[in-house]
């Protein structure tokens, strides 16, 4: 298991080699880019805010969970702040498994968790003005 | 007793702050500090309904009170919220 919070550019294939097994007869890996519009404007870049500790720990918490729900055999999860251009990668999800199919379930519900509870925000620029992309709260994650 | 708030995001942006540093009393909780910081930066009000706290950074209720020296954030909506289920 492998998690990570950087400024830095994001280069998938350290986490590939990581979670590659000889066993393992699948790899899937989901890239997180860097999209040039949203909702009809055109976007010049984003900035990502993150409470750095708790993103890690949130990071690997939703690792754990993926790789008991799963027969998986590894999982790494990568997630960029700061500044990202057009085109840049934001967030690295791999999943190595025996077979493809628990690869490819395992890899997307990772992904729809890291969003719901990751402490990481977005703020898209765009020609004239710019804001924070907010869901409706955290559904999931209301006190009881 | 002393506690730290930081702030992100969209409430980076309302208070001007990455963290704030407070003498509070015993025993306050996240929801009657967050009422007190709204006081002194009433666009947070807006998030009454949907903003989450951290203490330590861990999730708590609103009702979680807090002792010296702890870490409070408070957390507004990620943009995966709006999909969850």
């Amino acid at each position: 298991m492998l998690i990570s919070i950087t400024a830095d550019p994001l280069d998938p294939q350290p986490f590939i080699e990581h979670v590659r097994r000889d066993e393992s007869g699948a790899v899937a890996l989901f890239l997180g880019v860097v999209r040039n519009n949203n909702l009809g404007r055109r976007v010049l870049h984003l900035e990502y805010d993150a409470y750095p500790q708790m993103a890690e720990k949130k990071l690997r918490q939703v690792a754990e969970e993926i790789m008991s729900h799963w027969p998986i055999t590894d999982i790494a999860i990568a997630h960029r702040t700061g500044r990202l251009e057009i085109g840049e990668t934001s967030l690295v999800v791999v999943v190595s498994s025996p077979h493809r199919r628990e690869a490819f379930d395992a890899c997307q519900h990772a992904v729809d968790r890291i969003k719901e509870v990751a402490p990481i925000w977005k703020k898209e620029v765009w020609e004239g003005g710019e804001a924070w992309i907010e869901g409706e709260g955290h559904p999931t994650l209301k006190p009881k | 007793m002393k506690t730290t708030v930081k702030f992100f995001a969209s409430f980076h942006d309302m208070t001007g702050r990455r963290e704030l540093n407070l003498e509070v009393r015993e025993g306050l909780t996240v929801g009657e500090l967050y009422h007190d910081l709204r006081a002194r930066f009433p666009r947070l009000a807006d998030y009454s309904g949907s903003l989450l706290f951290t203490a330590n950074a861990e999730y708590v209720p609103a009702d979680h009170a807090l002792h010296d020296g702890d870490e409070v954030a408070l957390i507004p909506p990620v943009s995966g919220g709006a999909h969850a289920h």
